[in-house]
């Protein structure tokens, strides 16, 4: 039995500790005042997957900047951080830095008048086709570029060994030299001598085909979408399906079981631009047959790539961009490549010896920075990517997994895939 | 100051021949007020809820219907009107039919061998067993594990080349199922993940309703000799119906929104290379934030509601006949309440009228 004396006690003390709760949650929230540059403030800089930025590089910027402090947020995948970027373009909410990748370009675009363009000086810091993607119809860039994908093909040599072929990457890189065919034929070989299949996927052969493709899906002048009626994209489609009946891996790219299959020598070649390196790294730390050949079906490809972009209605945005600015300045970015092997998109890294030098141990010290660069270089097509990219592509990945997983044949998922294509937009 | 109450002069024309009659005593205000005080303070009781849920609840469901008839641009704020361009388009799509056909699928799959698991669960439960609390906490565990945890334990366990469940079937000699690329065995995996989650929380609400049984119903059925088995059937399971009933409907409402299993099954969480776990909440969101098509999202939100509201009143017809009108303690319907009432004053009125004229 409680006395009431008692219970006037546990009353007030319900009551002080509710008020305390409520008036600590009203206050603080403390107003940004829009201050001197030695103001004390906060930058927030959202990425996704691995672009290089470790605590201990960041600090290199503080330790200059002492006024600044800044707070990474990493999102797993780079489909999370799209949807939380686009739910918060124009509202608050956003980073006052925001990593892109540039498969959103298209959209992001639509809405480039919400980004802080970048300064005009800084613009032929970076390669032309990188700068060319990121312009707006007003002539304003709105991303700094950080890393492109220039593509080679990583393969296990142990496995090339049991097969006969050859394993030295100068003597795959050799062998592959030409156009797909060559690719395809040295896959029947490995196919016949050990019967497993020879790459991952047929989306990915596809991704790197159609990428060395001018005007793939759509009309870039008109903006119409001409994919079901472009005979390349029924070219690329047929062969890349008739390799993959007995060369693919039938993996769906990026689910458990591929990441399983890079351990496990389920395929023997994968593309592979610079980000994916750490991939299997990270998930075959096992295996040391991985080795990198400087070499791609038709000289080379470009997969992936981002952007940082500065949302233009932040409370520091002129912070911002000072911070993004040193984040994609060439010697920053060669930094971050050997970090995570996000290879650089600015002109002057592409001439550092920092770069040129660098190695990877995974990958039996493969000369990872000469080898990128070959392949940057070699990139002699920039696809024209337009609102409806996206979309499309996305389609077709779904059509050609169908057929590679043996739900549809060949004729049918193709059908399917026009009448999505006729749906869009 | 006092004053003395005088009863009011009986009219002169009456003589009285027996005891004085009475006339009704004057209602004062605060009578008045108590008497709404009844009528009224359940609805203020509940008021506050329904306030909220008007503020927060429907005015978001009003603003999507009228979203439904625009070509909407979330990232601007603003929109064209189309009139029901963005209803047909949904209609027309065949993702749609896919999506309501891998709804209906998935949640016959996971509704009815749930309920029958659960109900033999919650038997045994039942049951004089040792550690009766702790089996009875274990059974909820599974409800406690976040969704997106379970289900990407499970899409591993899952995998068409390397999932356990593949490798086992391998063992036993059974060829390996395409969980990732057949439509009816990746229903089967999800549907899976939905009961493993549900069952235990399900089995708990059976249960309790299992213990509300007399006890003495039992004893009858044994001294009349029925075994357990014919116990269960003819006593425990009628005295379920109007919980069973309640399940259903729950596992109705979670069933046709389901969304957390089907996003994590696989990595893009569109639902499969031909939508072959494509439910219509997956769907809502690819049109929403996929596509950033908000028009055409609203339109399949409202027309998710209309799904949602035909199957609540098949429910309902079905329901009608087994469960009584909650409130009523006398069998009466509110009309009927009333009418008695207005009967019983009247005889009232009359009976003092016609007092005062016999007088």
């Amino acid at each position: 039995m409680k006395s009431r004396a008692l219970r006037r006690v546990a009353l007030a003390a319900a009551v002080a500790s509710t008020s305390a709760l409520v008036l600590a949650g009203c206050s603080g929230g403390g107003g940004a005042a829009a201050g001197s540059s030695d103001e004390e403030i906060t930058l927030t800089v959202a990425t996704f997957n691995d672009f290089g930025y470790t605590e201990e590089l960041l600090n290199a910027y503080t330790a200059e900047h002492p006024n600044v402090k800044i707070v990474h947020n990493r999102a797993a995948k780079s489909n999370d951080a799209r949807a939380n970027y686009f739910q918060k373009l124009g509202k608050t909410g956003l980073a006052d830095i925001e990593g892109i990748e540039v498969d959103w370009l298209p959209e992001v675009m639509k809405y480039s008048d919400l980004l802080a363009p970048v300064p005009d000086d800084l613009k032929s810091r970076w390669l032309d086709w990188k700068v060319k993607a990121a312009t707006d119809s007003s002539g304003n860039l709105v991303g700094y570029g950080t890393d492109i994908g220039p593509e080679a093909i990583c393969y296990r040599s142990d496995l090339f060994e049991a097969a006969g072929l050859p394993t030295e990457p100068a003597d795959v890189a050799a062998a592959l030299q030409g156009d797909w065919s060559k690719y395809f034929e040295m896959g029947d070989k490995y196919v016949a001598a050990t019967g497993k299949p020879f790459f991952d996927s047929a989306s990915s052969v596809y991704q790197g085909m159609i990428n060395q493709v001018e005007a793939a899906y759509e009309n870039p002048d008109s903006g119409e979408i001409t994919a079901t009626t472009n005979p390349e994209v029924k070219k690329i489609y047929t062969e890349t399906l008739d390799a993959s009946k007995t060369q693919s891996a039938h993996f769906e790219q990026w689910s458990t079981d591929w990441y399983a299959g890079m351990a496990n020598g389920a395929f023997a070649t994968l593309s592979c631009p610079g980000w994916m390196l750490t991939q299997i790294e990270g998930n075959a730390p096992e295996v040391s047959g991985w080795k990198i050949a400087d070499v791609f079906p038709n000289g080379g490809g470009n997969w992936g790539g981002s952007y940082l972009t500065v949302p233009a209605n932040g409370p520091h945005v002129a912070e911002a961009q000072a911070l993004a600015d040193w984040l994609t300045s060439p010697e920053q970015q060669v930094k971050f490549f050997q970090q995570a092997g996000t290879f650089p998109s600015q002109v002057d890294a592409l001439k550092s010896a920092d770069l040129l030098g660098a190695k990877n141990a995974y990958f039996s010290d493969a000369p990872i920075g000469e080898i990128f660069t070959n392949r940057a270089n070699a990139v002699s097509v920039t696809p024209f990517k337009g609102q409806y990219y996206f979309q499309v592509n996305d389609a077709m990945s779904k059509a050609l997994l169908r057929v590679d997983q043996g739900t549809q044949d060949a004729q049918t998922s193709w059908d399917q895939w026009v009448s999505q294509v006729d749906a869009i937009g | 100051m006092t004053t003395t109450l005088q009863p009011p002069a009986t009219p002169a024309a009456s003589a009285p021949d027996g005891p004085p009659a009475r006339t009704p005593r004057r209602v004062g205000f605060g009578s008045k007020l108590s008497a709404w005080d009844l009528k009224l303070s359940p609805y203020l009781y509940i008021s506050p809820f329904f306030i909220l849920f008007i503020v927060t609840g429907l005015f978001p469901i009003l603003y999507t219907g009228v979203i439904s008839f625009m070509d909407w641009d979330q990232i601007r704020g603003s929109g064209t009107f189309v009139g029901f361009d963005q209803y047909a388009y949904v209609l027309s799509q065949p993702a749609f039919w896919d999506a309501l056909r891998n709804t209906f699928s998935i949640f016959v799959l996971s509704t009815v061998p749930q309920l029958l698991f659960a109900v033999f669960i919650a038997a045994m439960l039942d049951q004089n067993i040792r550690a009766k609390t702790l089996w009875r906490m274990g059974v909820l565990v599974p409800y406690v594990m976040a969704p997106v945890a379970v289900a990407l334990i499970f899409s591993n366990m899952f995998g068409d080349q390397y999932g356990i469940v593949n490798t086992l079937l391998g063992r036993i000699g059974l060829p390996a199922v395409g969980w990732h690329s057949d439509t009816f065995a990746s229903h089967i995996a999800i549907a899976t993940m939905v009961n493993f989650r549900w069952t235990g929380y399900n089995t708990l609400i059976l249960l309790a309703a299992m213990q509300a049984v007399p006890r003495e119903y039992y004893e009858a059925a044994t001294v009349d000799g029925a075994g357990k088995v014919r116990q269960f059937f003819s006593i425990t399971l009628p005295s379920l119906k109007p919980t069973l009933i309640f399940v259903v409907i729950t596992s109705t409402i979670g069933g046709l929104q389901i969304f957390d299993e089907p996003r994590m099954f696989d990595q893009g969480g569109t639902g499969g290379s031909n939508n072959q776990w494509l439910t219509i909440s997956l769907y809502l969101y690819k049109l929403g934030w996929g596509e950033w098509n908000f028009g055409r999202a609203a339109a399949l939100a409202w027309i998710l509601f209309l799904i949602i509201l035909v199957i609540g009143a098949v429910n309902l017809f079905i329901s009608r006949s087994l469960v009584r009108d909650e409130g009523a303690r006398d069998g009466l319907s509110r009309a009927q309440r009333r009418a008695a009432s207005r009967a019983a004053k009247q005889r009232l009125a009359a009976e003092s009228t016609g007092k005062g004229a016999r007088s």
